[in-house]
């Protein structure tokens, strides 16, 4: 045409809202980052060495599997780094480097680049590998063992692990203050209540995850604790026990939001997050685990499919009857 | 630019024009330009069997057809001669034909309406105003095999930053009165309503037609929309509200009908809000086929290499690769994009964050329809993922995080079904 004044062509809409994905990465890593302090102040080197292995090794294996597939390199993203992130949070300050390198390997490349990568993964990337390495190296994560030569000056016996052994009583040595500020052994980052849950309430007013997930999953944890309570107080702790203690506060805001394993409608939203609450108790009371959160998440990954089904008819759709 | 609201828990607001106080906005005339462009809804086929050719005078408000049979024409709005007849491929890929007028010599209105103009009714107006500014077809809406039971004239206008009709129901509300009584003689519908915002309330009183209020944010004012909120009709998926004999006319064709029928001239100028980089519109009433490159250049406005030219808003509007692109008499809006503006979408995969769903008027199970979208699975996207349902906002393409284009790709899905369904027809 011999013009050399080219105007952009595209479809509408000329407008975004300016969200995007790489926003709300960084946004859901500045939200984790007061319980991650914590960590890095109780545990020291040890835990800025797990999180620095982690989160690099996790964009390492993200590069390379984006090499070797030839795709468009996508590190920038901060996926790949949040996944990293939250997998070192979950993780004892004393796990091996060799441990973080197979975690990363199996969260970022089995987990979700092996189904074609960001939004493809079917299941939690970062709980596949807490799961995996739960089940091949039992002691890596168990935190009475990896943290034994630990004194922070509280009880270091792990909650959880005191509550299964030792029946409900053992829950009147850990006050909801302190488990709220951290005086608990854990992960790295799943100690700080708190921070969790002020990390967790920045991102639903954002709206970077969905407040229907969290809040269910938070109900269904309480209420069914509250019954097993109820029908054994000797034996099964309280509600407010669970719901501070191990990876129930990571997992409702951090973990149980993922996007693509988790459902968008809203009655599947509830459904979504009370399954995995309800779960996690009778994993923790009556199943084989200490802490039920991983598995249970995971099975309500497999379950997203089907529970977002349930969708409200669309509109001027005409259903024909059978 | 609008940002997302804050408080991600509710469903997502729709989204408020930026109010703009009509009381200082005023209308400018443009000056008859020296070459306008018209569309025939024809197929070009290299102008076999036209009988218009290149040089041929014409008289203005004269009725260009490309051969005599044709029932598609246009108007033309100068007076002069045919500079040129080519191909035009618009938006998905319908073919019209392009035909240039260079204005010469005195305006001289033509006299074939004249007579018509006398006696307003249903064939004068299918004879005549198929070109009315301010609706896409009118004639489409005027078939006599099913008059119209409902006409629904919007005050408002549809898209955002547009403000081309209420300014027009804020300043001629008397003229629409008359304009009502036309359309309700020609299309003899038992009601007319109008539509506006709760602002021009009184103007809207005065058309004596039955008055709507409803709030002045997208996407109410989408034609669905209002049939549902407004009439309670939900339009079925796939139908358009002309089989439910519900016609949807933008004020400024009232306006057309009443001035057309008291001058006795055909309508061949359309008002158009500027939207230069700034994002502050400019009223402007210029000669249907007037090309942008010239209102541009009149407003001072610089198109630079990178930039983005659209017709209409920066919803649901087309964005076009040539300054040549002419005004028709459907073009509410003309908005320029600098560069830097421009966000451009992106190949990522759906990440299912559930915003498309939650923004989405329709209730459509966008997450799962792009998937099939993506995959070209057209016939499985009808059926079971709602794609007919889609009222065309394009809120999904606004709200997504990853910036897939979900609007191009559901306009797609639905022209190539149409593709498919035609084809299985005439091979059926």
């Amino acid at each position: 045409m011999g013009n050399e004044r080219l105007f952009v062509g595209s479809h509408a809409p000329f407008w975004h809202n300016g969200s995007s994905i790489t926003r709300k990465n960084y946004h859901m890593m500045l939200a984790a980052l007061p319980a991650v302090f914590l960590g890095m102040y109780q545990y020291g080197m040890p835990a800025v060495g797990v999180l620095a292995l982690s989160i690099s090794f996790a964009m390492i294996w993200e590069l390379l599997m984006n090499l070797v597939t030839r795709r468009p390199v996508g590190i920038g993203d901060g996926s790949a780094a949040l996944i990293g992130l939250l997998f070192a949070m979950l993780l004892p300050a004393t796990t091996p480097w060799w441990a973080v390198l197979v975690g990363t390997f199996i969260a970022v490349i089995i987990g979700r680049q092996i189904f074609g990568g960001l939004g493809c993964n079917p299941l939690n990337p970062t709980l596949v590998a807490v799961a995996i390495m739960t089940l091949s190296w039992k002691a890596l994560l168990d935190f009475n063992g990896t943290l034994v030569d630990f004194d922070l000056g509280f009880n270091m016996i792990h909650p959880l692990a005191a509550a299964k052994g030792f029946g409900a009583s053992v829950s009147a040595e850990y006050s909801t203050f302190g488990l709220l500020m951290g005086q608990h052994s854990g992960g790295i980052g799943t100690a700080f209540g708190l921070g969790l849950l002020i990390g967790g309430l920045y991102l639903i007013l954002r709206g970077d995850i969905r407040w229907e997930i969290s809040l269910s999953f938070l109900a269904g944890i309480f209420v069914t604790a509250l019954i097993f309570n109820l029908a054994d107080p000797q034996k099964y702790a309280g509600p407010l026990f669970h719901v501070l203690t191990g990876y129930t506060l990571i997992g409702a805001f951090f973990l149980l939001t993922e996007d693509s394993s988790s459902p968008v409608n809203f009655i599947p939203m509830l459904i979504y997050g009370l399954g995995a609450g309800v779960l996690t108790v009778l994993i923790r009371n009556i199943g084989a685990f200490v802490d039920g959160v991983v598995f249970a998440i995971l099975l309500m990954n497999v379950a997203n499919p089907i529970l977002d089904k349930i969708r409200p008819k669309a509109m001027g759709r005409e259903i024909e009857h059978a | 630019m609008i940002k997302r609201p804050f408080f991600g828990f509710i469903k997502p607001e729709p989204i408020h024009p930026i109010p703009v106080h009509l009381s200082q906005v005023s209308m400018k005339e443009f000056l008859v330009p020296r070459r306008v462009t018209l569309f025939l809804n024809v197929a070009h086929e290299n102008g076999n069997g036209f009988t218009i050719r290149v040089g041929d005078p014409v008289k203005t408000g004269q009725k260009l057809k490309a051969s005599e049979g044709d029932n598609a024409y246009a108007i033309s709005s100068v007076t002069g001669t045919i500079a040129g007849i080519s191909e035009y491929i618009g938006y998905l890929g319908q073919t019209f034909t392009a035909i240039s007028i260079d204005r010469a010599g005195e305006e001289q209105w033509d006299e074939a309406f004249k007579a018509a103009g006398e006696t307003p009714s249903l064939d004068n107006a299918l004879e005549f105003l198929g070109c009315l500014p301010g609706v896409t077809d009118f004639s489409a809406l005027l078939n006599p095999e099913r008059p119209l039971k409902t006409v629904v004239v919007s005050g408002i206008d549809q898209d955002l930053m547009i403000t081309t009709n209420q300014l027009i129901l804020k300043t001629e509300s008397k003229r629409l009165k008359d304009g009502m009584e036309l359309l309700r003689k020609i299309t003899g519908a038992d009601r007319i309503m109008i539509i506006s915002p709760p602002d021009l309330c009184a103007e809207a009183g005065e058309t004596g037609a039955e008055v709507k209020l409803i709030e002045p944010a997208y996407p109410n004012t989408l034609p669905k929309i209002v049939a549902k909120n407004v009439l309670g009709t939900v339009v079925p998926a796939g139908k358009r509200l002309e089989d439910l004999r519900v016609g949807f006319i933008n004020a400024e064709a009232v306006l057309a009908l009443a001035n057309t029928f008291t001058d006795g001239h055909l309508p061949v100028t359309k008002v158009v809000t500027v939207i230069g980089k700034d994002l502050a519109p400019v009223h402007l009433r210029v000669r249907i086929g007037t090309h942008v490159g010239d209102i541009l250049s009149d407003q001072g406005i610089e198109a630079r290499h990178g930039d983005r030219l659209i017709l209409g808003g920066p919803m649901t509007g087309h964005a076009v690769y040539s300054v040549d692109t002419p005004i028709l008499h459907d073009t509410d809006a003309l908005m320029i994009q600098d560069n830097s503006q421009i966000v451009s979408g992106s190949d990522l995969h759906c990440v299912n964050c559930g915003e498309c769903v939650r923004a989405c008027p329709a209730d459509i199970p966008i997450n799962i329809l792009i998937r099939l979208l993506e995959n070209g699975l057209y016939e499985d996207a009808v059926r079971d993922y709602d794609l007919l349902c889609c009222i065309e906002c394009g809120l999904c393409s606004y709200v997504c995080p990853a910036r897939i284009p979900v609007f191009h790709y559901v306009m797609l899905g639905k022209f190539e079904f149409a593709r498919m369904e035609s084809l299985e027809k005439s091979n059926g």
